[in-house]
């Protein structure tokens, strides 16, 4: 199979999964999530083939190099009368992400197992979005990516509305709204560019090239940056983030905190900071200072939170601000620190929300207060969860550290005394946030046992399969890096040799 | 051979390693024999392998001193983290003296651990988990012992400290163990979130981790100058040095950091032993030497430890005198001794002269050395006497003499050999680092030196009376458990003759400095702290000795106040609950939360609100009825035609 139609089959099987779902019937339970699992696991095992066949042919870029270098690119008309292309191809950076998103959709569609209401339904709509994941993360031209973007973005609000908890139709119209804002920002800054290139051009690459003028990146880049920024939860954008994530069902949290936040990251990046590398270094400092707030603030707030997965969402919050903290520190290890951190947290986080759904289906509760002692009756879903906040706090031989050190030390790198202060600041974080990741596991497992919960069942099976998956790709990035660093670098170096240029 | 052993070096990580494997993903809750004999295979493969690597490194570098000049010797390496071209972290082996030595430490102690604890843990339901959580620890330790650059330390670092903290939180049921193990974790992370700080500042100055070029005077003389810091002018030598204490600080649990300690006696007994007394805890004090040839070129460092560690030692001893906890007595009888060991590294400093004191260093080595075995004899003999009585107070015990005579006698001589006495190993490490105060000039760490070693004695020994002597003042008594007892007994030999080795500390184990080295010599010192030592003892004697503690409450009641405060150990504890219940959590946390909620949510909802609104208001306009409309196009036109007329 040749590049281009496997990438093309990557970001249609979802759809085609979807649409296979939709003569079913709606009782059809079981059938419908069997059909869903095919399609993605299926989708999972060309995504690894893609790896593997990019690490086979990607390249080593020299490290001068400023432009991103695209593989399995393919290239055609769409709508020639305005340009827009279907223009696609990937590097190390969206391989990685199309990976996590693979990853992730499994595990969440077998924690989603149990869910028998208007699963149709769901699943259709969850296909859709890990469809327009997919496709933000091949496209190369502006309107796709954006058109992706907004199909991966939409879905959502009918998940969450239809399918969750609490006050569920306010945190979908809250979250649907605040995205939707920062889409139109994110629009706005596409057909600035569009027009201002003078190519009448949505393709990435070429726009690339241009050397937009200083006035015109000072507007455009905040404009761009701050839509992207949104989804990437940050401050003072990130509050759908909480009430979004505690109403969301299990699979949906998965995958929203998993993989659509980095999609805020992964278009911060990719588009705002690739293309406008000027306005990029006179206004990264002030994201800086936001997202230094966003790392600390969003742990202090995890701290006084008594609901699982509130701190989990205001851990999120603190996580994924670092991710921006990465970007914001403009310099190599920093950059890719937070592309290493969207993986890492991705998987992670997935695994809490996970979990989340699976002591929650048990207790009938997620207040951390009336829990305890769990480690007696369910010692796997235990044992993962205090894994998954050791992976939280950063430790060593997990996922979360590799990138977490890498982020620090690239911002310290940069001598410029703001950038020195956030740093300090945000290495500190990490102490709040081992108060309350240890806090929440020592309630949750410690602790005598409450009578009611004495008849509790571990984990089945079925169960035990996404977490174990997860916990496998915890346990293999934080312990042998390498690889994905390699891999990383090599995309890396471009977009910061084009930031710095 | 020689070969064979120094390429496969990494063989003494891998067995602990493969032990928390096969026993934590292998095994059942209900394989106890095979997870035994798992856990001994390995400890016993750890040691031998370790001992292979001892006898190699005498043979490649110590026989051979004009091929290895700084003695150190990278076994292992393998490229690990990439942070920018030129900048990487490795994992690695690294060989040097003090290495060797704490591999060698570690694994004994490790074996005789597993040994005992076989015995120990026999009726515990977590006994599989234990052995698996115990063989971690081991894994994580070499690896810090071990490590060729300061970030595997630090990865290895936390790996112990995430150990530690699933082994004090072992009997996960009770609160008070979990409490103690989130405590633990918490305050040496605090502490090393200032040693990772200084990781990053120094890696940034010297572009690499490896020890060899953070020690070389080229980083030091970098690093040497002032920087304004908010005004402040520091110097960036010290601070980074500091920083990177800091996680010494923590993890040997320095004064004000030490609170953790005492309480992670919640854990299991032989957990406290490995870890809380012998190895961990003194991973702060081989940081220090580690990094010796920078601390001391930083101006102020060295005080700073010397100041800390003094502080400590004496602290602590006053605190073990009033306890009455056998385990918390042992818990702060460690912290003292660690305020030893760090005191010696920060008296062993560059004289005005500008030579090195060096016996300072291989001083603290040395109390490191014996300071592990006998103290885990004590921890293990304690173990012993609470699985006897099933009780950890002193004021239940008593008369256990006859009940327990291995035991007892064990643990008269680990008693001497921590209180100093001729000619046990206590002895020797002790006048050792008091010669290296006295040395040094610093009277007054001296003074507080040789006060503390009479503390430790009078307490020591304040404990075994009260433990074996007198009468009986509880009811069953268990047997000794054969498992337990053979662990003791085989660790009364490092306890009694570990002194002897004290040659091999003076001559090999030497930092690679620029300086030359002076020794020092005072014939009436050993009599000094002997004399101290013996009257403390005397003095416990007569206090405890007969079972008839009259006189010792007596005493106590006379203290009243000065007792009290003691006793509630300074009321540090209470004053750290405020700091963060009362000013972190309500005080931050907790307007932090709100101010989300109300405020930058409100602004949020407040827009949605406003929206909202003025979609309600336009939406009047947009009724549907012919007549309103009808009637604004007539006042419309009516309007613009008196608008155009006035203009």
């Amino acid at each position: 199979m040749n590049g281009p139609l496997l990438l093309t089959t990557i970001w249609l099987l979802p759809f085609i999964t979807g649409l296979a779902i939709l003569p079913l019937n709606r009782d059809a339970h079981q059938k419908i999530k069997q059909i869903s699992l095919l399609g993605n696991g299926l989708n999972l095992l060309l995504i690894i083939f893609l790896l593997l066949r990019f690490i086979d042919s990607a390249p080593t870029m020299p490290p001068g190099s400023h432009a991103s270098h695209f593989l399995f690119a393919y290239r055609t008309a769409w709508f020639s009368i305005l340009n827009i292309e279907y223009n696609i191809g990937v590097d190390a950076i969206s391989v990685l992400m199309m990976l996590l998103t693979g990853i992730v959709i499994v595990c969440g569609i077998l924690a989603s197992w149990p869910l028998e209401k208007q699963s149709k339904e769901f699943f259709i709509l969850l296909n859709v979005l890990v469809g327009g994941v997919y496709g933000v993360f091949v496209s190369l031209d502006l309107f796709t990516f954006f058109l992706f973007y907004e199909v991966a973005v939409l879905p959502m609000y009918l998940l969450i509305g239809l399918w969750g908890t609490g006050k569920k139709e306010y945190a979908a119209m809250k979250l649907t709204l605040m995205l939707v804002a920062g889409s139109a920002f994110i629009f706005a800054g596409i057909l600035a560019l569009y027009f201002e290139s003078g190519l009448q051009s949505f393709d990435l690459s070429r726009l690339a090239l241009i050397r937009f003028p200083l006035a015109f990146q000072l507007w455009a880049f905040p404009l761009i940056f701050t839509g992207f920024a949104v989804l990437g939860a940050m401050f003072p954008f990130h509050t759908w983030s909480p009430d979004g994530h505690a109403s969301a069902p299990t699979a949906v949290s998965m995958l929203h905190a998993g993989v659509l936040m980095k999609l805020g990251g992964y278009g911060c990046l990719r588009v705002a900071i690739y293309l406008l590398p000027e306005g990029a270094q006179f206004w990264l400092p002030f994201f800086l200072v936001l997202v230094t707030i966003n790392v600390l603030y969003g742990a202090f707030c995890a701290i006084r939170q008594t609901d699982l997965k509130y701190i989990t969402a205001y851990s999120s919050v603190s996580h994924c601000g670092l991710v921006l903290f990465g970007f914001a520190a403009m310099t190599f290890a920093g950059l890719k620190g937070a592309v290493l951190q969207m993986v890492s947290h991705g998987l992670m986080t997935a695994l809490f929300f996970c979990l989340i759904g699976m002591i929650y289906s048990r207790t009938h509760t997620r207040e951390v207060d009336d829990m305890g002692g769990l480690m007696k009756v369910m010692p796997f879903l235990s044992v993962a969860f205090v894994i998954a906040g050791l992976a939280g706090l950063g430790l060593p031989g997990l996922s979360g550290f590799v990138a977490e050190v890498n982020i620090f030390v690239g911002a310290y790198a940069n001598p410029a005394t703001l950038n020195r202060i956030c740093t300090v600041l945000a290495v500190l974080s990490i102490v709040v946030t081992a108060v309350y990741m240890l806090r929440a596991v020592n309630s949750l497992v410690g602790g005598p046992l409450a009578g009611r919960f004495a008849l509790l069942t571990d984990a089945s099976l079925l169960e035990r399969a996404p977490v174990t998956i997860l916990l496998a790709c915890l346990f293999g990035m934080g312990i042998l890096p390498g690889w994905i660093i390699k891999l990383v670098d090599n995309a890396v170096h471009p977009i910061f040799n084009n930031m710095m240029r | 051979m020689v070969e064979q052993i120094l390429n496969h070096s990494y063989l003494a990580l891998f067995f602990p390693l493969a032990g928390f494997i096969i026993i934590g993903l292998g095994l059942g809750r209900e394989s106890r024999k095979l997870a035994s004999a798992v856990a001994i295979a390995m400890a016993t493969l750890a040691l031998c392998s370790s001992l292979a690597l001892a006898w190699a490194y005498k043979l490649t570098v110590l026989e051979q001193p004009g091929l290895y000049p700084d003695q150190t010797l990278v076994a292992t390496r393998t490229s690990w983290l990439n942070f920018a071209p030129g900048m990487s972290a490795d994992m690695g082996v690294l060989l040097d003296p003090i290495s060797v030595m704490m591999l060698l430490v570690v694994t004994s102690i490790a074996f005789l651990v597993t040994i005992y604890s076989i015995g120990y843990m026999r009726h515990d339901p977590g006994f599989v988990r234990f052995f698996a959580l115990l063989d971690l620890f081991v894994f994580a330790m070499l690896g810090l012992v071990l490590a060729t650059n300061i970030l595997q330390m630090f990865v290895f670092w936390e790996l112990v400290g995430v150990s530690s903290y699933t082994l004090i939180g072992f009997w996960y049921e009770k609160p008070a163990a979990v409490a103690a193990a989130k405590k633990a974790f918490i305050v040496t992370r605090f502490a090393d979130a200032f040693f990772l700080l200084g990781i990053i500042v120094i890696s940034q100055q010297a572009g690499g981790f490896d020890f060899s070029l953070l020690n070389s005077p080229a980083i030091a003389t970098l690093l040497n100058h002032q920087v304004a810091i908010l005004g402040l002018d520091v110097n960036l030598l010290s601070l980074t040095s500091l920083l990177i204490f800091a996680g010494g600080w923590g993890k040997s649990a320095m004064f004000p950091l030490h609170v953790w300690l005492p309480d992670a006696m919640e854990g299991p007994t032989p957990v406290s032993s490995i870890i809380h007394s012998a190895t961990m805890v003194v991973a702060g004090v081989y940081l220090t030497a580690r990094m010796f040839p920078l601390f001391a070129a930083a101006p102020g460092t060295l005080t700073v430890i010397m100041t800390v560690g003094a502080l400590t030692a004496l602290f602590a001893a006053v605190i073990a005198i009033t306890q009455k906890d056998i385990k918390r007595i042992l818990a702060f009888s460690t912290l003292s001794q660690l305020g030893y060991m760090m005191f010696s590294l920060g008296v062993a400093k560059t004289t005005p002269g500008g030579d090195i004191l060096v016996f300072g260093y291989s001083a603290s080595m040395f109390h490191v050395f014996t300071h592990a075995f006998f103290k885990c004899m004590l921890f293990l003999g304690a173990g012993a006497v609470i699985h006897a009585v099933h009780a950890g107070d002193l004021e239940q015990m008593g008369g256990l003499r006859r009940r327990l005579p291995w035991t007892y006698c064990a643990m008269l001589t680990a008693c001497l050999a921590i209180a100093g006495i001729f000619p046990f190993s206590g002895f020797w490490s002790k006048d050792a680092i008091l010669l290296a105060a006295l040395a040094s000039g610093h009277l007054l760490v001296f003074a507080v030196a040789l006060v503390t070693g009479g503390l430790t004695a009078f307490y020591m020994f304040r404990l075994f009376f009260l433990t074996f002597h007198g009468a009986p003042r509880h009811g069953h008594t268990d047997p000794e458990d054969p498992w337990m007892t053979c662990a003791i007994v085989i660790l009364t030999v490092p306890t009694v003759f570990a002194g002897g080795l004290e040659h091999l500390f003076t001559a090999t184990v030497i930092p690679a400095l620029p300086a030359p080295l002076v020794h020092s010599q005072a014939a009436w010192l050993p009599w000094l702290a002997s004399g101290v030592g013996l009257t403390a003892i005397a003095g416990a004697w007569a206090l405890y000795g007969q079972g008839d503690l009259r006189l010792a409450t007596r005493l106590c009641q006379r203290l009243g106040l000065a007792h009290r405060i003691i006793f509630n150990k300074f009321y540090l504890d209470e004053a750290y609950l405020f700091v963060t219940r009362r000013l972190i959590f309500a005080g931050l946390a907790q307007p932090a939360a709100w101010f989300d909620r109300q405020v930058v949510d409100g602004a949020m909802d407040l827009c949605a609100t406003i929206l909202q609104a003025g979609g309600q208001t336009i939406r009047c306009l947009q009724n549907g009825q012919l007549q309103v409309y009808l009637g604004a196009a007539i006042f419309g036109v009516f309007f613009l035609l008196t608008f155009v007329y006035l203009i």
